[in-house]
């Protein structure tokens, strides 16, 4: 009895917190007259893909995703060339400054990206590069969590496996790639799923750096689409939020454990 | 040291050296200088203004508002959302012991506003809550309850974003709170028990309560600070508005610097919201001295 009111309880809480999305993919599926009518349902009477077609054949979703797989893929790949020799360096050599350099990544994990957000706009104004990819990308290249973290895993690799391999005549950069980059593995998937997912998600950086729509995000994509369609379209708009929330959810759905630890175990948020 | 060693270290820690320093360190310095200067995007030059940004900030009665706004959104999601989340961590760490794929799937459940994308969730939210299209009002009107305008009335509108944010960060305090309870030595509910200690409260308050005393409190800090942080939702659903009855502390940061561009007043409030975060940390950093020293 009593675990079967724990039951009720916990289903109810999850309904509720489905709920946005079953009305997010409901609504993409139901025609335009099921949408504007008095009786409105949670599920569809006619399910149709219409809205999915009018979302990727006339709006301009696919070049929001597009964009996505872009600034994310170039914040991630421009964080590790950047993060790991260093963070390897922090782990297994002795060099004047490192306890300053480890304390001044531990100071940077204090400072959000809001923080520094005024001063990296007039810089990049100063430049001329707002509105380009490099204006979405390149302020995200410094990750103090990222050294943070890697440094952590690189700690743990045992000194007598690095000492081998530089008695086998390895380069230091070489063993950062190819010794302590594949045994840390496990923290650089954790890591390469918190950098993606904040930055697919990311609102702030991209509604400041960019007025073009055709570098939108899929966050920005989505309210540039809204605002323009302004009430008329709700099922391709529904349409197009799902298809800009469905990469992540799915990988998220495919491999929950390394999902949670990317974005929980490891500790810290934004 | 050789100095082909030094060159070498140098090589390695160079790039990640220089990109914290003009992307963290050099921009949080200037933006702790511009708060005490007048100075405008575009504008040719700036002056010195001293503390006028932050009368401004907490002195006008709209700088004052956003402020009130932010505590009263963190106020709310902090015990809603860290109260929730140790509820369903506490049921689903119960319900695991008999049904541990039911458990798995609830915990998947529960995660899922973590990983999705919050501004289009925001606008799946800004349907559900749609006066006469949405799903909410439909169904209180047919239940005979009021049908709330939730997102136009400046009454309900902190509240309505508090309620989404809740719903967002349930699932990440849930899984910090099933490791704490997965932590947990099953031999104290034993040693428990012997003690006497055999209904669910006494078990609870003996035991589970005080080991999980570290992940609660680290499960406070990460909810205030991403709850001081509020931006997409207030963005995507009300723009600070109706009457800047949702302004919050990020949202005016964004619109004073980057749509009217008062670079030195939005640098100001930049500091203020630094300074709240550095508090919170300190607050958890003693905390946990303070525990140690007692133990």
């Amino acid at each position: 009895m009593k675990r079967m009111i724990l039951l009720g309880l916990l289903a109810l809480g999850a309904i509720m917190v489905l709920l946005p999305f079953i009305w997010m993919v409901s609504v993409s599926l139901k025609p335009q007259a099921e949408i504007f009518t008095a009786s409105v349902t949670l599920l569809p009477r006619a399910p149709t893909l219409a809205n999915y077609w009018q979302a990727i054949t006339q709006t301009e979703i696919p070049r929001y995703l597009l964009n996505g797989v872009i600034v994310t893929g170039g914040i991630l790949v421009l964080q590790l060339l950047v993060s790991v020799p260093c963070a390897y360096a922090l782990a297994h050599r002795e060099f004047r400054g490192r306890g300053l350099l480890f304390a001044a990544i531990l100071a940077a994990l204090l400072a959000p990206f809001h923080v520094t957000a005024i001063p990296i706009f007039l810089g990049l104004a100063q430049l001329g590069w707002l509105n380009t990819y490099t204006a979405l990308i390149l302020p995200f290249t410094a990750t103090a969590f990222g050294l943070f973290l890697l440094r952590q895993a690189f700690a743990r690799i045992p000194a007598e496996l690095i000492d081998a391999a530089r008695v086998d005549g390895m380069g230091e950069m070489a063993i950062a790639w190819r010794i302590a980059f594949p045994l840390a593995m496990p923290t650089v998937i954790a890591f390469a799923i918190f950098s993606v997912t904040a930055h697919w998600n990311d609102l702030f950086w991209p509604m400041i750096a960019t007025t073009d729509p055709q570098l939108a995000t899929p966050p920005r994509g989505i309210l540039f689409f809204r605002d323009a369609e302004s009430g008329d379209a709700p099922g391709p708009l529904m349409a197009g939020a799902v298809l800009v929330t469905a990469p992540l959810v799915l990988a998220f759905l495919l491999s929950q454990r390394r999902f949670t630890q990317g974005l929980a175990n490891t500790g810290l948020k934004g | 040291m050789r100095p082909r060693e030094s060159l070498t270290s140098l090589v390695l820690t160079a790039p990640a050296t220089l990109a914290l320093v003009i992307f963290v360190f050099l921009p949080v310095a200037v933006v702790f200088l511009l708060a005490f200067t007048n100075y405008q995007i575009g504008a040719p030059g700036l002056g010195w203004v001293g503390l006028d940004n932050f009368e401004q900030l907490f002195g006008s009665r709209l700088g004052r508002n956003a402020l009130l706004n932010t505590l009263t959104y963190v106020a709310i999601v902090i015990p809603a959302s860290v109260g929730l989340g140790l509820l369903v961590a506490l049921g689903l760490h119960a319900l695991a012991r008999s049904m541990p794929r039911l458990s798995d799937v609830l915990k998947a459940v529960y995660f899922l506003p973590v990983a999705a994308t919050l501004v289009a969730m925001a606008v799946s939210w800004q349907m559900l809550l749609h006066p006469s299209l949405g799903l909410i009002n439909t169904w209180s009107s047919a239940l005979g309850l009021p049908a709330p305008l939730w997102l136009s009335d400046r009454g309900l509108v902190l509240y309505t974003l508090s309620a989404i944010g809740i719903w967002q960060s349930v699932g990440y305090n849930m899984v910090l709170f099933l490791a704490g309870l997965a932590a947990i030595p099953p031999a104290l509910y034993d040693a428990a028990e012997v003690d006497g200690a055999t209904g669910g409260w006494s078990r609870f308050w003996l035991v589970t309560w005080p080991m999980l005393g570290p992940t609660t409190l680290f499960v406070l800090v990460v909810t205030a600070a991403s709850a001081f942080r509020v931006f997409e939702t207030v963005a995507t659903l009300t723009k600070g508005g109706p009457a800047f009855a949702s302004d919050t502390i990020v949202y005016a940061l964004y619109r004073e610097g980057f749509v009217y561009f008062k670079a030195g007043y939005a640098s100001a409030i930049t500091v203020v919201f630094f300074l709240a975060l550095l508090l919170l940390t300190a607050l958890q950093v003693w905390v946990i001295e303070r525990k140690v020293h007692y133990r």
